[in-house]
């Protein structure tokens, strides 16, 4: 039986934790807001952006020789896997689940003999896999979003996946991260960046474009389509990288605020059992006293 | 037949303005381009410049952007702008340190630093150009 002054020190800490833990939500839920926020702010952009880009790789459609970054090379041996994580951890299982995904994808791509090579955004992300595939890491970027994302951070990572397409370094790109559905749940989402993938596009922008255009509209490009195209592009990487990167830290936030709502939770359950062994301890106490205290003066 | 055209302006971060104009005149990589009502539809990409709101017969409001990329379809004009600025709020000392920092970087260019710095020069030179171009009217 531990001692009242054990007792007594066990709650006080638990209770420091607790304070520590809600301030956590606290500040998680504020954060989470201001990301949400900047999520649907951004998302007009992204939705024209993918409608303009529909229009022009239209044009293309049945030409070969197209841009390299919308049919692919005609490869898929080297994959290149982006992994986004969070550059902190106490987010529940944010980090967790986008780490086992991308295990399984790498896995898998190996065993299908295929070459992979991982570049991290976000520092957890990378430590985990590092034990297993470190040999494969050819890039990583962190500290991402401490002010909430920007578009430049955004492009810096745009930019960097684009030099390497040119170089030749890889054939299929893929973007592993937390789509954002609400504070409780996240869906891990892998998305094809490069070849463009047509199909998301049209779902995000599909309606809204049949309604619009109407009869299907010719349009007039200048100057000519592939050099709009290989402007749209690289543009293109970027605001799918900074949508992505803007739904991860909207997850992050949301996974970290619902982690730390339960942690705040259970040290409160924690509190009352640990109070309610110190009071009975207490009387205990009390009564032993007063019976040495009644037999003393019985003996008398 | 309409006699406006529905101008929205969207920057990665927010849609800026989504209203009917009369006309906005954008500056495009290939020379100017005006749109009126019952432009046919286009995509063209957009250089560093100012574009022009025009409405009642006047330029209401004038609107420096650094790129991008204008869509017009069937009565609506989209530009996909980077950092775009109201022309009144651009501090003409912050462009002219920048500016001048953008000079330095093309003199000391490696070869194929070059284009990325060339790129910025234009962009700060068209940002000068619009703040002076403000002082004029």
């Amino acid at each position: 039986m531990p001692s009242l002054k054990d007792l007594k020190t066990r709650i006080i800490s638990v209770k420091s934790t607790q304070k520590i833990t809600s301030a956590m939500k606290m500040v998680a839920a504020a954060k989470l807001r201001r990301a949400q926020e900047g999520a649907e702010e951004a998302r007009p952009y992204a939705e024209r952006m993918a409608r303009m880009l529909n229009s022009v790789a239209k044009s293309f459609e049945g030409q070969k020789g197209g841009a390299k970054m919308l049919a692919g090379t005609g490869s898929d041996q080297t994959h290149l896997i982006i992994v986004a994580t969070a550059d902190r951890g106490l987010c529940g299982g944010f980090n967790g689940s986008i780490v086992r995904e991308s295990r399984r994808m790498t896995r898998d791509l190996k065993a299908e003999g295929k070459t992979v090579k991982l570049m991290f955004v976000g520092r957890k992300g990378r430590d985990v896999m590092r034990r297993e595939f470190a040999a494969d890491i050819v890039h990583e970027v962190t500290g991402i979003g401490r002010t909430g994302v920007t578009f430049a951070e955004a492009r810096d990572v745009a930019g960097k996946v684009t030099e390497m397409f040119e170089a030749g370094e890889f054939d299929v790109c893929t973007f592993i991260f937390n789509r954002f559905k609400s504070a409780m749940t996240q869906i891990v989402t892998r998305q094809q960046l490069i070849p463009f993938a047509a199909v998301e596009a049209d779902g995000e922008a599909g309606e809204s474009q049949e309604k619009d255009t109407g009869p299907k509209a010719t349009y007039i490009f200048e100057p000519e389509e592939s050099e709009i195209l290989a402007e749209l592009l690289p543009r293109n990487l970027s605001t799918q990288v900074f949508q992505a990167l803007l739904e991860n830290s909207a997850s992050e936030h949301g996974a970290r605020m619902t982690a730390m709502d339960s942690a705040t939770r259970n040290a409160g359950e924690m509190i009352d059992k640990l109070t309610l062994t110190y009071n009975r301890q207490r009387q205990a106490v009390i009564t032993k006293e007063l019976i040495e205290i009644i037999s003393g003066a019985e003996a008398l | 037949m309409a006699d406006t055209v529905n101008f929205e302006l969207v920057s990665p971060q927010h849609l800026l303005r989504s209203e009917p104009v009369e006309m906005v005149v954008i500056p495009c990589t290939e020379g100017d381009i005006g749109v009126l009502p019952n432009h046919s539809p286009l995509i063209a990409t957009v250089r560093p410049g100012v574009i022009d709101i025009h409405r009642d017969g006047k330029v209401v409001e004038r609107i420096f952007v650094g790129g991008g990329f204008v869509e017009v379809s069937s009565n609506r004009c989209t530009v996909l702008a980077e950092r775009p600025m109201a022309v009144a709020d651009i501090n003409r000392e912050e462009v002219e340190e920048s500016l001048a920092a953008a000079r330095k970087a093309v003199e000391e260019a490696s070869e194929h630093e070059i284009e990325e710095a060339r790129k910025h020069l234009t962009l700060n030179e068209e940002m000068m150009a619009a703040v002076d171009s403000i002082n004029h009217h």
